[in-house]
């Protein structure tokens, strides 16, 4: 069984964005890149699923630049077995990566996809539910747990999603509470914050990633329209919001909300 | 020239909030693309929510069947994807919400269409805004081809109101066999406001250090100004409050008339979630904290004796 996870190279989460002058893109220079935060509770949920099944292998995809290279060796890293690079020059919306994806996992005969549920810089959360409709697969979004991230469970490394034979159970975190699904399998399946802590690369799993094969594809050799439909014309700075000033006291605070706010 | 279909979501025979806000940015989006708004309802008894939607002026598509008792993607992918076709949309249209996240995008791919995520305006020609990194960038994009799919973020739009005449209109549609099946639902039950409809929201940080302490500490002062609570992520991971109250980039995003965040850094994906609050005021003990640099109010102290003092000063004011 081959799970087949999205790792995507994005800048740092802690990283200030600053848009370029002339709005055509964001100041790059000095940016830390890191994988995608979801991806990485992506990776960390695969390689517990095939801690748990015998011969299951875990390869990673990324679509983008060369540089993503990086990020697959950080996977690599964690322990997954493989990685697939598709590289592309010009810029992919959500479909268009939805649509290289169907092409990887379907070239890979993959039978689970795990991908973060959605990119922090784009912030689309869009490309995962696209690949299932693409693949007419039923999918499973924002896959959580029921336990806490500080719990036993969680400490042993029990993946959050439970499979059994061609079935999994996923629990979902929804507006109001938290929602349980079945789904067949194969399935896409994105994770959200909460599915697990992921481990740290060891420095064995480092050496070990250097060798590990990663293979390059080029988005247009693959013979697909990717002719983007989504285009981003500009990017400007959100409306700046002024800090305020400091009280000395509860009573002060409590008396500004209610004369000077208004707002009890 | 397409119409603008708005995927309506209902409760109890109700069109919910999150609809009429869909609503709202329906009209929007007409407004720039042309177009009559029309609605399409999804589930399974749906008459009187066929109904109520109607009453906001909607020709309503009804989906009803046995397969769409409760919201699968599969299954109300393929019937929006369906009505959206035969309807003949430029725009399907739908409110950010765990059901519009997890839906419009399988919807774009099978009508192999092009998709923006919480959108908050409209432009004159077509172009849409919406925040990208956490909120820290504002992109404008454009969608070429037809339909659009579009999500709209619920803070950027108010809740359409009651009026006009609509009219309802059965689609008959079975999907194929689908591959999910609803197990359960642990619903968050809380009498207080719900987080993204409250005009006053009080959220805990780590600083709370853990569930008892937001019990006794957080929510007097939570109940006491009638206000709804939410939590950081870092309170969430560890347990303290269920993951439904988180705020931030992953979280709710809220813009109440009052935010009150106590113990809370001030993280970029925490502020993505609440910076749009019209007042913000931050309890925290550090004065170099982030969250300052946003809030309207800021008091340097200890959680443990501000937030206490704070539930009894606001019960005075309240109390006239
Ligand atoms: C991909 C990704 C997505 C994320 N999404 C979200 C999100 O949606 N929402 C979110 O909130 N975070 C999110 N985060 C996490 C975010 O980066 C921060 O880690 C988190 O917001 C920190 O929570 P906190 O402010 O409660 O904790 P901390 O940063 O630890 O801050 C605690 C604060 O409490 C103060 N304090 C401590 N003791 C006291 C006391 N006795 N009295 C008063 N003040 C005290 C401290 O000075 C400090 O400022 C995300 C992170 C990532 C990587």
């Amino acid at each position: 069984m081959k799970i087949l996870v999205t790792v995507k190279r994005v800048p740092d989460y802690n990283a200030i964005i600053k848009v370029k002058g002339d709005g055509s893109g964001i100041v790059t220079e000095n940016l830390k890149y890191v994988v995608n935060p979801f991806d990485e509770i992506a990776v960390e949920e695969a390689l517990r699923i095939k801690a748990t099944v015998s011969g299951a292998e875990v390869v990673l995809v990324s679509v983008g630049s060369k540089s993503a290279a990086e990020q697959l060796r950080t996977g690599l890293a964690m322990g997954a077995d493989r990685a697939v690079l598709v590289t592309s020059d010009d810029e992919l919306d959500s479909l268009g990566v939805a649509k290289v994806l169907h092409k990887v996992a379907t070239d890979e005969g993959a039978g689970r996809v795990l991908m973060g549920k959605l990119a922090i810089e784009d912030d689309a959360n869009q490309t995962g539910q696209m690949l299932a409709a693409l693949l007419d697969w039923p999918q499973a979004t924002f896959a959580s747990k029921v336990e806490s991230l500080e719990s036993d469970e969680e400490k042993k490394g029990v993946p959050g999603i439970a499979i059994s034979g061609e079935s999994a159970q996923v629990v979902r975190e929804v507006d109001g509470g938290l929602e349980t699904i079945e789904t067949a399998l194969p399935a896409v399946i994105t994770v959200d914050l909460r599915l697990n802590v992921p481990r740290y690369a060891s420095l064995p799993g480092i050496m070990k990633a250097r060798k590990k094969e990663l293979k390059e594809l080029a988005a247009g050799d693959l013979g697909i329209d990717l002719a983007p439909k989504v285009k981003v014309t500009k990017l400007s700075p959100p409306p700046e919001r002024q800090a305020g000033r400091k009280v000395e006291s509860v009573e002060e605070l409590v008396k500004a909300l209610h004369d000077e706010a208004k707002a009890i | 020239m397409g119409n603008i279909l708005i995927f309506a979501e209902h409760s109890d025979g109700k069109v919910t909030k999150p609809t009429q806000i869909a609503i709202t940015a329906a009209k929007q989006a007409a407004a720039v693309f042309g177009g009559e708004c029309e609605a399409v309802v999804v589930g399974k008894g749906l008459d009187a929510a066929a109904a109520d939607l109607a009453e906001y002026g909607l020709k309503v598509h009804v989906v009803d069947g046995d397969a769409f008792e409760h919201y699968l993607a599969d299954a109300t992918a393929a019937a929006v994807a369906h009505v959206a076709k035969s309807s003949g949309a430029e725009v399907v249209l739908a409110t950010s919400t765990a059901v519009g996240k997890d839906l419009l995008p399988r919807v774009a791919a099978l009508l192999d269409a092009g998709m923006a995520t919480d959108v908050t305006d409209f432009e004159e020609g077509g172009a849409m805004q919406r925040p990208i990194f956490a909120g820290n960038v504002i992109a404008t994009v454009e969608i070429a081809g037809s339909p659009k799919i579009v999500s709209v973020r619920a803070t950027a739009f108010d809740p359409a109101a009651k009026g006009g005449s609509g009219s309802t209109e059965a689609v008959s549609f079975t999907p194929e066999g689908t591959k999910t099946k609803f197990v359960s639902f642990s619903e968050t039950k809380s009498d207080r406001p719900v987080l993204t409809d409250a005009s006053i929201v009080v959220s805990g940080g780590r600083a709370l250090k853990s569930g008892e302490n937001f019990k006794t500490v957080l929510e007097p002062l939570v109940d006491a100004l009638g206000a709804a609570m939410g939590a950081s992520r870092a309170a969430v991971d560890a347990g303290y409050v269920p993951n439904d109250l988180q705020v931030g980039q992953t979280g709710k995003v809220v813009a109440p008339n009052l935010y009150v965040a106590v113990g809370i850094s001030g993280a970029i994906q925490h502020l993505a979630g609440m910076k749009d609050s019209k007042v913000i005021v931050a309890i925290n003990k550090d004065e170099e904290a982030p969250i300052f640099q946003v809030a309207d109010y800021g008091l340097v102290a200890d959680l443990f004796k501000a937030v206490p003092e704070m539930t009894e000063e606001v019960k005075k004011v309240r109390a006239g």
